[in-house]
């Protein structure tokens, strides 16, 4: 199996209100085409977790490696850079910019990376609205659409440069359970078709159940790590 | 750099309102500095013409109220000495070799043209009425090199004074007091009491009523007739120079080369001149005021902004802009609020400018003028546009290195 993620021994503070160790020497691989649940009660460090992972949050020891690059140590502006080539996100809420069309939306990333043409990008970024079924909404503003569209855009955008790792802090957390069913469905199809890799942190056991693996966290440190399907059985 | 412009320029569009009225700030204070600039400057240049044409460059002349060292001075020259209300001694204002001075200073190169002058006070009779005035004795060709008086006669011509020895040239104030018209014969009557019959040939206007109001112009050798002095007798030596602003200082050299006091124009006309200093000071501080309100205006809109975007600018953050992305991005917007608010406002200022010297001004008898004087320099619409995109730009860094700053995890967490 090929890693994609791997971290080695990472530590963080928080200092305010007072030094407190909300995460404790966490190693984690991660495998492509993984799709991956990270769980545990609130203020057990997942999230925190999560935000290091995907490089924005720098104040961290030990070591993380994702694609086969270390990325610790590295200045903001090199950060930024890979998040936009190889790290999508989708968040509990869908940061859509208002002024922009779906499509806009999508092409917003793909247009930072500047890969391809802006025709290209046009054409990619209308495959991946179609992949979520909202190719008929592309020209509509983003800000006119329903919570669950609005929620498939965000997923398209965070495709749409085929990055190593789609990180979710709570994908589902706003969506009602026929968006978040199909939001899921998604997830899944994006991991079992097209061999993408996804690292979601959340509250809803069943969705939770039914990725490949559910790593579970409790005070700053890893319990449990299972694949989910056996733990269903 | 494309996409950050793209992103501004949705942004901008999509609250037009709002920029409108950001636009609107810069466009109303470079706009009332374009008018308040041509109007203050356009006052200042036609003051300073005036100035020009009523006083020569350099002027020469034997200033006998001048201080000299008392007797007792002279005497015990180490002491304390006291003398009360010491007067004058018993002159005459002539300056000694008047007219080899003048050949010597017109071989300076320096110099456009020299003409020595002699100069009285003079009453002129106007029935039982005695007017005080001045009369001067001058080569009428040389004082037009020095003073334009062709392009300021009203009625008769220059060449009538040469043709006529008894010929004056009246200033129109005076005419009009005097209730005379070229043609007609006026007397005048000298301190020492002679008497005299002078035909008026023509009447000129230099737009300032201290000169118009008193002064006539007659042959050299006339007033030495009226003044009862021999041909050599010359009171005043006037000098145009090539460059006025070496005025002030080649007049110690003519000083101490004449033995007499050369008097500059700065130092003849410093009330004129602080005038234009204080007009000067009033517009620069009137609308580098207004271009600061309305940078506050701006910082206000995009810190309102920045505000309103935390969120876009947090997720723009974790898909990989950099912290140099997001702050040109509004940067850009700034600067384009900075440089469409300037050039209306330079549209505004000129339109403003134009009506302004349009406007009838009466002047008064103190200077002759019917509309506003307004200057249109370009250069002053270069500062304006400049002094705008800068105060825009001024504005702007401080909210978009604000949003450059930002941490957006606090903000992604929710």
């Amino acid at each position: 199996m090929e890693q994609v993620l791997r971290t080695h021994k990472i530590t963080k503070y928080f200092y305010d209100p007072e030094k407190f160790q909300v995460l404790k020497e966490i190693d984690l691989t991660v495998n492509r085409g993984e799709f991956l649940s990270l769980v545990g009660k609130s203020g057990c460090g997942k999230s925190t977790l999560m935000y290091v992972l995907s490089t924005m949050d720098t104040d961290y020891e030990g070591e993380l490696e994702i694609a086969g690059e270390r990325l610790t140590g590295k200045t903001q502006n090199e950060l930024a850079k890979f998040r936009n080539e190889h790290i999508g996100f989708v968040f509990q809420f869908h940061y859509l910019l208002p002024e922009f069309t779906a499509l806009q939306n999508v092409m917003i990333p793909a247009l930072k990376l500047n890969k391809y043409s802006r025709s290209e990008v046009e054409d990619r970024a209308y495959e991946k609205l179609k992949m979520l079924g909202m190719q008929d909404y592309a020209k509509k503003p983003s800000n006119k659409l329903s919570g669950g569209q609005q929620q498939r855009v965000a997923i398209a955008r965070g495709i749409i440069n085929d990055p190593d790792i789609i990180m979710g802090d709570e994908p589902t957390g706003n969506l009602d359970s026929y968006n978040s069913n199909l939001v899921f469905d998604i997830f899944k199809e994006l991991t079992h078709t097209y061999r993408q890799t996804i690292i979601a942190v959340t509250h809803d056991v069943e969705f939770a159940r039914n990725s490949d693996r559910i790593v579970e966290m409790s005070d700053g440190k890893i319990i449990s790590s299972t694949a989910a399907t056996l733990a269903g059985t | 750099m494309k996409l950050s412009l793209e992103i501004a320029r949705t942004h901008l569009l999509s609250k037009p309102k709002q920029t409108l009225v950001a636009m609107l700030g810069v466009t109303f204070g470079i706009g009332m500095f374009i008018a308040m600039v041509g109007l203050m400057t356009g006052l200042n240049n036609f003051t300073e013409e005036l100035t020009m044409t009523s006083s020569p460059d350099i002027h020469i002349y034997h200033d006998i109220t001048q201080d000299r060292p008392t007797l007792v001075d002279q005497l015990n020259p180490t002491g304390i000495n006291v003398v009360h209300h010491q007067k004058p001694k018993k002159e005459t204002s002539k300056l000694r070799n008047a007219l080899q001075l003048t050949e010597l200073i017109r071989k300076d190169p320096r110099v456009l043209g020299v003409a020595p002058t002699l100069s009285s006070q003079v009453f002129y009779n106007y029935g039982p009425v005695q007017l005080n005035g001045t009369i001067s004795g001058v080569d009428i060709m040389e004082e037009d090199k020095l003073f334009d008086l062709r392009s300021k006669m009203k009625s008769g011509r220059l060449e009538d004074l040469q043709a006529n020895t008894d010929g004056i040239i009246m200033g129109t104030g005076l005419a009009r007091k005097l209730n005379v018209e070229t043609g007609d014969r006026v007397v005048i009557t000298t301190p020492e009491g002679y008497t005299m019959t002078l035909k008026i040939v023509g009447t000129f206007q230099m737009g300032i009523g201290l000169v118009d109001n008193i002064r006539s112009y007659a042959n050299i050798s006339m007033v030495q007739i009226i003044l009862q002095k021999d041909q050599s007798y010359i009171t005043d030596i006037n000098i145009k120079l090539h460059d006025l602003h070496l005025a002030k200082a080649i007049a110690p050299e003519y000083q101490m080369m004449s033995g007499y006091k050369a008097e500059d124009w700065e130092t003849a006309n410093s009330t004129f001149l602080t005038g234009v200093i204080i007009r000067n000071i009033l517009t620069y501080s009137v609308s580098i005021t207004l271009l600061i309100v309305a940078g506050f205006g701006i910082y206000n809109i995009l810190n309102m902004t920045i505000y309103n975007k935390m969120k876009d600018i947090a997720i723009l953050k974790a898909m990989g802009f950099s912290g140099k992305d997001v702050k040109q991005i509004f940067m850009i917007q700034s600067l384009v609020i900075g440089f469409i608010g300037s050039l209306a406002g330079l549209l505004i200022g000129y339109f403003l400018s134009y009506a302004i010297s349009k406007a009838p001004f009466d002047g008064g008898d103190f200077i002759s003028l019917d509309h506003f004087p307004v200057n249109f320099d370009a250069k002053y619409y270069i500062i304006g546009i400049v002094f705008g995109v800068a105060t825009t730009a001024v504005a702007g860094y401080m909210p978009s290195r604000k949003a450059s700053k930002m941490d957006p995890i606090e903000i992604l967490r929710g």
